[in-house]
C-alpha cells in the first residue's frame, strides 16, 4: 500500500504545500505518489517528480480539467483510492472542497486541518477556532487527511520520479466553471509568503491601509494581510483577509499593525514563527501572541520602521 | 422550488470553551449554545429566496439530541416554514450526519440543500461536501454570492488569491460563507410566532443507517503556549532585535 498526495499548482507552478505534504507523508514509511489533475501538466509534473521522497507522479489531463471541479477530482481520487492506505491534501480552499467529497465516496471519515501526525493514524487538529487542540485516532481502512501544510518541513529536490498519465473519467455534468477573479498583485501569495504585513481597523481608511502598509510590505518582499473587521470596513479586499474565515498564514515574520487580536484573527496567524505587534493600546490581546511588541502610534512607527530597513 | 437548510447547535461563538480537568473533552455542561453562525447565513439565504418568490418552502433540519429544537426555533423565527429534528445521539461525525441527511433528503426531495461551510465547534468543514457526494449532486462550497438562473445555482466561491464563479445544476448542495449575507435580527414577535410552527421529530434509528463514529477522541489540550512577548521601546530597538535576536532581517 502507498500514500497518495493530491497536489496543487497555480499558473504551472507547483505550490510549496506539495513538498511539505511529501515530507509529512514519510511517517507512513510507504511509497508516496503525487496526483496532478488539470490540463497541460508537464511543468508541475516535472517539479513534483523532482521532490525527494516521491516514488511516482500521476497526471490526469483533459481540456475539461483546466479548472478542476470538486466533482471531477473527487471521482478520480475515489476511482484509485482503494489502492492507497493514505490520501493527503493541503487544508486549502481546494483541498477542503475536494477531499471530503472523495472521503464520502470511499465511505471513510476525513480528518481535517491536521497540524501534527503523532502516529500513522493519530492526529492533532485544532478545534474551537484553535482554542483547543484535539488528538483523534482514525479507525478507517483508508486515512483521508488534510494537513496544515506550513506545519511540516519542506522536502528537498533532486529526485527523478516516474511520471505516468492516467485516462480521465467522463466529466461531471452537474457543475460548470464560469469565471474567476484573480487579485492583481506583484506581491507573493499570502498563503505561502515568508513575510506578512497585516493591518487592522486602526488604519482608518483604505487610503491609509495602502499608504502606510504597502511600503513596508514591499521593502520586506512580503504579502499584505488584513483583519476581518478592516475588510468589513472596506479598508482592504476580502481575498487578503487572515483568520478563521479567511486565509491561514504561517510566515517567518508576521507584522501585526493596529490589530487588537480577535480570536478569529489569531486563528489565522498563530503558527507564524516571529510575530511583531505594533499597537497604541498596551492592553491589546495581540501582545499575548507576539514575540516583540511596540506600543506606539502606527502612523509614526510604521513609516519609521520602513525607513530603518535597508 | 423547495429548500432544505441544515442547522447545527454549537457552543455560542462568544464563549471561550474550557477543557475538562481529565482532558477527555471540552466542558459543554451549562455552556450557552446557539445556532452555528455559518448555518445562520444558510437560513438567511434560503429565506431570501422564498421572499423573492424563487422558492415556495423552506424546511429547516437539525440532527442531534432533543436540545437542538432551540436552533430549529431560531430558524423558524428567521422565516423557515417548518422544521424537522432528526433525533440521534450526540456522537455524530460528519460522515454519519451526511448519511442521515441524505436519507431525509430522499424523503423530502428538496431542489436545493443549504448548509453552513463549517461548524465552529469541531471546525470540520466536511458535511456539505460529503452530503453532495452521497447524493451524487453538484456542490458549491464556501459561497459568498448566490443567484438562481434557469435551473442552476450560480455561485461565487472564495478561493486563495481571489474568487471563482461556478454554475451548479439543481438539485444541488451549497455551503455558506459568512460573507454570503447579513442574517436578520430575530425579533421577539417572530420568536413567539415560531412557537406555533411545527417541529416534526424523526428518530434517526428509523433509517437503519450505521452512523457509529469512525474517529476516536484521544484527548483535548490547550494549544502550545507562546513565550512571553518582549516589549521594545522604539522602532530602532525593534529593528535591532529582529536583526540580531530573531534573525529575520538581514
Amino acid at each position: 500500500m502507498s500514500v497518495l498526495i493530491l497536489a496543487e499548482y497555480d499558473n504551472q507552478k507547483l505550490k510549496p504545500s506539495v513538498a511539505q505534504l511529501v515530507s509529512a507523508a514519510q511517517c507512513w514509511k510507504q511509497a508516496v505518489h503525487v496526483l496532478l489533475v488539470g490540463n497541460d501538466l508537464a511543468e508541475p509534473a516535472r517539479d513534483a517528480a523532482a521532490i525527494t521522497g516521491v516514488a511516482g507522479v500521476m497526471c490526469v489531463e483533459a481540456p475539461h480539467l483546466q479548472h478542476p471541479l470538486a466533482e471531477d477530482v473527487a471521482n478520480i481520487i475515489a476511482g484509485m483510492g482503494r489502492e492507497y492506505s493514505v490520501i493527503l491534501a493541503a487544508h486549502s480552499a481546494f483541498g477542503r472542497n475536494v477531499l471530503p467529497r472523495a472521503a464520502a465516496l470511499l465511505d471513510v471519515e476525513m480528518v481535517g486541518n491536521v497540524v501534527e501526525i503523532q502516529a500513522p493514524a493519530t492526529y492533532v487538529r485544532p478545534i474551537y477556532v484553535g482554542n483547543v487542540f484535539a488528538t483523534v485516532r482514525s479507525n478507517d481502512p483508508i486515512q483521508v487527511v488534510t494537513l496544515r501544510a506550513s506545519r511540516f518541513d519542506t522536502a528537498g529536490t533532486g529526485n527523478h520520479a516516474e511520471i505516468v498519465n492516467l485516462a480521465p473519467p467522463p466529466a461531471s455534468a452537474r457543475t460548470r466553471w464560469l469565471s474567476e477573479i484573480r487579485n492583481q498583485s506583484d506581491r507573493p501569495e499570502l498563503g505561502s509568503a515568508s513575510v506578512v504585513v497585516s493591518g487592522g481597523r486602526s488604519l482608518g481608511s483604505a487610503e491609509n491601509f495602502e499608504s502606510v502598509l504597502s511600503p513596508l510590505a514591499d521593502k520586506l518582499h512580503g504579502a499584505l494581510g488584513a483583519t476581518r473587521s478592516s475588510v468589513d470596513a472596506g479598508f482592504a479586499p476580502n481575498d487578503i483577509q487572515i483568520g478563521q474565515t479567511g486565509t491561514v498564514v504561517a510566515p517567518e515574520l508576521y507584522i501585526a499593525v493596529g490589530i487588537s487580536g480577535a480570536v478569529q484573527h489569531i486563528a489565522g496567524m498563530q503558527d507564524s514563527k516571529i510575530v511583531v505587534a505594533i499597537n497604541h493600546d498596551p492592553d491589546a490581546t495581540i501582545f499575548q501572541m507576539a514575540d516583540y511588541g511596540l506600543v506606539a502610534d502606527l502612523f509614526e512607527a510604521v513609516p519609521a520602521l520602513t525607513a530603518a530597513l535597508p | 422550488m423547495k429548500l432544505l437548510v441544515a442547522v447545527k447547535r454549537v457552543v455560542d461563538h462568544n464563549i471561550k470553551v474550557h477543557i475538562k480537568p481529565d482532558g477527555s473533552d471540552v466542558e459543554l455542561a451549562n455552556v450557552r449554545m446557539s445556532i452555528n453562525p455559518f448555518d445562520e447565513n444558510a437560513v438567511e439565504a434560503a429565506v431570501r429566496l422564498k421572499e423573492s418568490g424563487v422558492a415556495h418552502e423552506v424546511v429547516a433540519v437539525a440532527v442531534g439530541t432533543a436540545a437542538a429544537q432551540d436552533v430549529l426555533r431560531h430558524a423558524l423565527a428567521m422565516g423557515a416554514d417548518r422544521a424537522i429534528l432528526l433525533e440521534s445521539g450526540d456522537t455524530l461525525q460528519p460522515l454519519g450526519t451526511a448519511k442521515l441527511l441524505k436519507a431525509l433528503i430522499e424523503r423530502e426531495q428538496p431542489d436545493l440543500v443549504l448548509l453552513g461551510k463549517q461548524s465552529i465547534d469541531d471546525d470540520t468543514c466536511q458535511t456539505g461536501q460529503m452530503l453532495a457526494a452521497l447524493l451524487g449532486y453538484g456542490q458549491g462550497t464556501f459561497i459568498s454570492a448566490l443567484e438562481m438562473e434557469n435551473g442552476e445555482a450560480i455561485v461565487t466561491r472564495e478561493v486563495e488569491g481571489g474568487s471563482e464563479r461556478i454554475a451548479v445544476a439543481l438539485p444541488a448542495v451549497l455551503t455558506a460563507d459568512l460573507r454570503l449575507n447579513e442574517p436578520r435580527y430575530v425579533k421577539l414577535p417572530n420568536l413567539m410566532m415560531a412557537k406555533k410552527k411545527p417541529i416534526q421529530t424523526i428518530q434517526a434509528a428509523e433509517f437503519g443507517i450505521d452512523v457509529s463514529p469512525r474517529l476516536a477522541l484521544v484527548n483535548v489540550a490547550d494549544p502550545p503556549a507562546r513565550k512571553p512577548c518582549t516589549m521594545v521601546g522604539s522602532v530602532g530597538e525593534l529593528v535591532e532585535k529582529l536583526r540580531s535576536e530573531a534573525r529575520v532581517l538581514p
